[in-house]
């Protein structure tokens, strides 16, 4: 027998550990330690410590099937050795072909969500329609809503498989929009100067 | 050169620029779809076939592709078109470059989203739909298995055996209503047939109308009534039965 399995046959937490990686192994979607304790009849204390030997044994390089804290939650995935033969036997549809119109417009969801079709066009500066259906169809956002103004638009939000998709444990991961991109400073200068260009 | 003939062929339009404006008018086409900038092109790339500078081409050329540009903002910024008119030009400068500035940060965003999908976007898992919701246990209220058998048992019991004793028919000889009848006829000359038979059963109702009715073929009696649902009023054949012409009797069966 080997090393992983009697590390988890030697804690006293091995039946949780046994019975978590049931549940995920169900799951298609990530497990929050909430439900996992609920579904095992455990405390979250425990489930967490559990997690942490389930997580031993299935990471990269030891195991096909590896678990990530993704999306709020916990996952099994396959292995990053096993993405080749992945890739020729499954599809990704939310991710494949994503364009830049598409990217912006979930950056835009992403960090200012839940909004609408209109505040996305004011932003990028081009009607968001088709994008937006596009992302829905993927599965990255969905309807949250609908503004409060008299037009009442539709709001979205991004989804738990967008988390999942670009792998982050929750939307904080995302970078601060402060630290992004030229600050305004900058952009009135090279207004002006383009501005002086013409007048000159 | 004449611009409303300038040929297009843009991801939205395909055709001359004269009918390209004509559907925008008729808002047969979304300008919000259209790019402007790929018209501008192509009537550089036109204009630069030319040698001289067709200035009346382009006065017409600027004109119509204002319009659309300003149609096209107005459709973007349905709200927003009366609040910049209103701003100065430095507020105008001030809003635009805060606007670039947060257009930018959300390319940057997207730039840093392509970027953790290429680190990101080798990684497989299982996708379906949610898991099923835990199912709400109801617990039941406390049961007496007892009183179920009994209930049981109750329902089990076959059911006593319904009589149709009541429903079989006993008809009263004929006979005997003749006999009554002329037994009536001997103490007074005339009866009325409802009142004698009035507390009879409807059977012998029945047997005791086909007695009359047999009286009669035998011409023992006379039968009268005034109209439908009247008396039938019985008298001895050869009596007169008052305040009545002698006529045929028409009668019909009363409802018993």
């Amino acid at each position: 027998m080997d090393r992983p399995l009697r590390l988890i046959a030697a804690n006293p937490l091995d039946q949780l550990a046994r019975t978590l990686e049931a549940l995920l192994v169900v799951a298609s979607a990530p497990l929050s330690v909430q439900e996992l304790a609920e579904a095992a009849d455990d405390h979250p204390e425990r489930v967490e410590a559990a997690l942490g030997l389930v997580g031993e044994r299935y990471r990269e390089g030891r195991s096909g099937v590896v678990l990530e804290h993704v999306a709020g939650g916990w996952a099994f995935r396959a292995s990053r050795d096993a993405t080749a033969a992945c890739a020729r036997l499954f599809e990704r549809p939310a991710q494949r072909n994503l364009s830049q119109a598409g990217l912006e417009t979930l950056a835009i969801v992403a960090y200012l969500g839940p909004c609408s079709r209109p505040d996305i066009a004011r932003i990028r500066g081009v009607a968001a329609d088709s994008a937006v259906a596009g992302l829905l169809e993927r599965g990255l956002i969905a309807e949250a809503g609908r503004d409060d103004s008299a037009g009442g638009a539709i709001r979205y939000r991004t989804t738990p498989l967008f988390e999942r998709v670009f792998g982050l444990e929750s939307l904080s991961q995302l970078p601060r929009l402060d630290d992004l991109g030229a600050d305004a400073e900058q952009i009135r200068e090279r207004l002006h100067e383009v501005a002086e260009k013409r007048t000159a | 050169m004449i611009v409303r003939e300038l040929e297009l062929d843009l991801d939205a339009f395909e055709g001359p620029f004269d009918l390209l404006l004509t559907l925008v008018l008729r808002e047969e086409l979304d300008l919000r779809e259209l790019d402007v900038a790929g018209i501008v092109l192509a009537f550089l790339e036109r204009l630069a076939e030319r040698e001289e500078l067709d200035l009346e081409a382009c006065g017409e050329f600027l004109v119509l592709i204002a319009a659309l540009l300003e149609l096209k903002a107005r459709g973007l910024f349905p709200e927003e078109a009366a609040e910049l008119a209103e701003l100065e030009p430095e507020a105008a400068a001030e809003e635009l470059a805060r606007r670039l500035a947060e257009y930018r940060r959300m390319k940057e965003a997207a730039a840093w989203l392509r970027e953790r999908l290429a680190h990101e976007g080798d990684r497989f898992f299982r996708t379906g739909p949610a898991p099923l919701a835990p199912k709400v246990e109801t617990p039941l209220a406390p049961q007496q298995p007892e009183r179920l058998a009994q209930v049981i048992r109750l329902l089990a019991t076959p059911p006593p055996e319904v009589s149709l004793a009541h429903m079989a028919l006993r008809f009263p000889p004929v006979t005997q209503f003749l006999e009554r009848f002329r037994a009536v006829l001997r103490r007074r000359t005339r009866f009325d047939f409802d009142h004698e038979v009035g507390s009879l059963s409807r059977i012998e109702q029945a047997v005791a109308f086909l007695a009359l009715l047999e009286l009669r073929r035998t011409g023992e009696i006379t039968i009268d009534q005034a109209a439908p649902f009247a008396p039938i009023r019985v008298a001895i054949a050869g009596e007169e039965i008052p305040n009545r012409d002698e006529r045929t009797v028409t009668w019909t069966v009363r409802s018993a």
